[in-house]
């Protein structure tokens, strides 16, 4: 695996009036990394996501995208730079089909004259290829969501995150709303990102997913960097005990 | 019911969301020819319910397209009145026909943009209210320009579009009196354009997504108040198609014109098969839920059953509809 940085935070701080919601909080993450993000309730996982989309804008610090600094006005920006959000709450329109979710806002169309029309066969197409590549099985393409089960929902909204190359995405609690049986096949598909050279950096306070696809966890406590280790040096135990801002 | 049972039925529904509703014209049809064999299905009776239904369908058409936004809009009725109007003060005025012509569609166009601007921009809870206060102030701003009284007589060219006969007798040979409405040609037309403007653009696309999930359109860069502006537009802007339509078949713009014609739209709508929770409904839908309003108007004139009596059949098909879609989503909506 290679050591490019592709997203770096630095010294980034937020304030909302006199609140401080993240105060000096730094964040790097390399190619084909997985990047566990931890922490309680109003630690500042949420803030400092939607800052690194481009929602929010930090009150101080930098963000630098493959070593350029850029500045984020919108989440258009940082979709166009290769940024893509999976929210908690999904935004997939469940009365479409698979393909039509993948693809909106972003359809593939032919101009005949002086009009765009739909290019229906070619969404079809690059959809069946998207959900081979990431390994994502579903009965056909054009199956509505809203018949689709709570795991293969997650499958098509990260399918849909990732459909214009993503460089790096980030997941709000992936496995949160998920059947037991369906974690794992979500986590799987995080690692087929990862195999993919994709850097994914997933929010979530289950120590299952952080620890069997994270290759680093940091834990963000009151706003502020509380600790980090890569997977291998640490535990369960250390990770929950940061969470609740315990540090031997 | 046992699983069995209930697998078939499930299996069932989506055949039936697709073919069920022209399944019903068909049994129609034939429970009237039966009933009326030399009146119902006579050239003549047939052309006067296309006629019939042209400028309805328009109105159906434009409230379709709202609702599949998960919106409503209530003042489609007033709109037609109120360009109906503007077309025959035009009219009256003096102005050639092709500009009175395009006088009630640009009426429309402003009303549903004033609609569009009001529900997005003003950030009304509900398009129920915006349309509700337009549907007042439509109708009295078309009385306050008429004067609250009927404007008659308006040109030929006015009145082919809703009235005029492409005659048959280069098929049919010498003398036949078969003809084809020429609002039924133009309804064709636009129900074919506004298939293809819903099925086969982005923009189509983008307003069955917002009825969806808004909140999925808006993650997807969709300009979500853009789209229902130009929603509530092409609504307004078909009303006052529908208003040029009837202007050609009563040859009168007169202060009831269009009352109360939103509810039936809104109710071919739902016979139709869209779904008022949005999202959901085809184009083809909305044409046999107005064939299907149109025939059963015409069956039940034609054996002289009470207009009282056509109002609890109306009413009792449209929650007939609405409980299908009810059963659709309970069977087919896994959670």
């Amino acid at each position: 695996m290679s050591e490019e940085i592709v997203l770096e935070a630095k010294s980034i701080s937020k304030f909302f009036g006199k609140i401080t919601a993240l105060s000096d909080v730094n964040l790097q993450i390399t190619k084909g990394e997985v990047l566990g993000v931890v922490g309680d309730n109003g630690a500042g996982k949420s803030t400092l996501m939607k800052v690194l989309s481009g929602l929010y804008k930090p009150s101080e610090g930098s963000l630098f995208f493959e070593g350029n600094k850029v500045n984020l006005n919108s989440p258009r920006d940082s979709q166009n730079l290769g940024l893509e959000m999976v929210y908690q709450d999904l935004a997939l329109a469940g009365n479409l089909p698979i393909g039509d979710n993948i693809f909106l806002g972003r359809e593939p169309v032919k101009k005949m004259g002086p009009f765009n029309f739909l290019d229906h066969k070619k969404r079809k197409q690059l959809t069946e290829e998207h959900l081979a590549k990431l390994k994502i099985n579903v009965k056909s393409a054009d199956q509505k969501v809203e018949e689709l089960s709570g795991g293969q929902r997650q499958a098509v909204a990260i399918a849909r995150a990732t459909a214009f190359d993503a460089k790096i995405v980030i997941m709000d609690e992936p496995t949160a709303a998920l059947a037991v049986k369906e974690v794992g096949k979500v986590l799987d598909l995080i690692l087929n990102l990862k195999n993919l050279g994709v850097s994914v950096i997933v929010i979530s306070h289950r120590m299952d997913d952080i620890f069997s696809v994270c290759d680093r966890v940091m834990a963000l406590f009151q706003g502020t960097n509380f600790a980090e280790s890569t997977l291998k040096n640490t535990s369960r135990d250390e990770v929950i005990g940061w969470i609740m801002g315990k540090k031997d | 019911m046992d699983k069995n049972q209930e697998s078939t039925f499930v299996k069932l529904i989506p055949f039936f969301e697709k073919y069920g509703i022209l399944l019903l014209i068909l049994i129609m049809v034939t429970v009237l020819h039966i009933l009326q064999p030399d009146v119902f299905l006579s050239w003549r009776n047939i052309t006067n319910v296309f006629k019939q239904v042209s400028w309805q369908s328009m109105l159906a058409l434009g409230v379709f397209m709202v609702i599949v936004t998960a919106g409503i809009d209530l003042s489609v009725g007033s709109i037609i009145m109120l360009s109906l109007m503007g077309l025959a003060i035009a009219s009256k005025a003096g102005m050639p026909w092709y500009v009175v012509m395009l006088v009630a569609p640009a009426v429309g166009f402003l009303c549903g943009l004033f609609n569009g601007i009001g529900i997005t921009l003003l950030k009304m809870p509900h398009p129920f209210i915006m349309t509700l206060g337009t549907l007042y102030i439509f109708r009295g701003v078309g009385n306050l320009i008429s004067g609250g009284v009927p404007i008659t007589g308006f040109a030929d060219e006015i009145r082919v579009i809703g009235n005029g006969k492409i005659k048959l007798e280069s098929i049919l040979g010498e003398g036949s009196r078969e003809y084809i409405p020429t609002s039924l040609i133009l309804m064709i037309v636009i129900f074919f354009i506004f298939w293809v403007f819903l099925n086969h653009t982005r923009i189509g696309k983008w307003i069955y997504a917002i009825g969806g999930n808004p909140g999925a359109a808006r993650a997807a860069g969709i300009n979500v108040n853009r789209i229902l502006i130009i929603v509530y537009t092409l609504c307004g802007f078909l009303a006052g198609i529908g208003g040029l339509i009837l202007a050609g078949r009563t040859n009168s713009a007169y202060p009831n014109a269009g009352l109360q014609s939103e509810l039936d739209a809104i109710a071919a709508v739902i016979i139709g098969g869209a779904s008022f929770f949005g999202g959901r409904g085809t184009v083809l839908g909305v044409f046999a839920g107005v064939m299907i309003m149109g025939i059963l108007r015409n069956g039940l004139n034609l054996m002289n059953v009470s207009v009282f009596w056509q109002q609890v059949l109306i009413g009792s098909i449209i929650i007939i509809a609405v409980y299908i879609d009810v059963l659709r989503r309970e069977f087919s909506t896994r959670k």
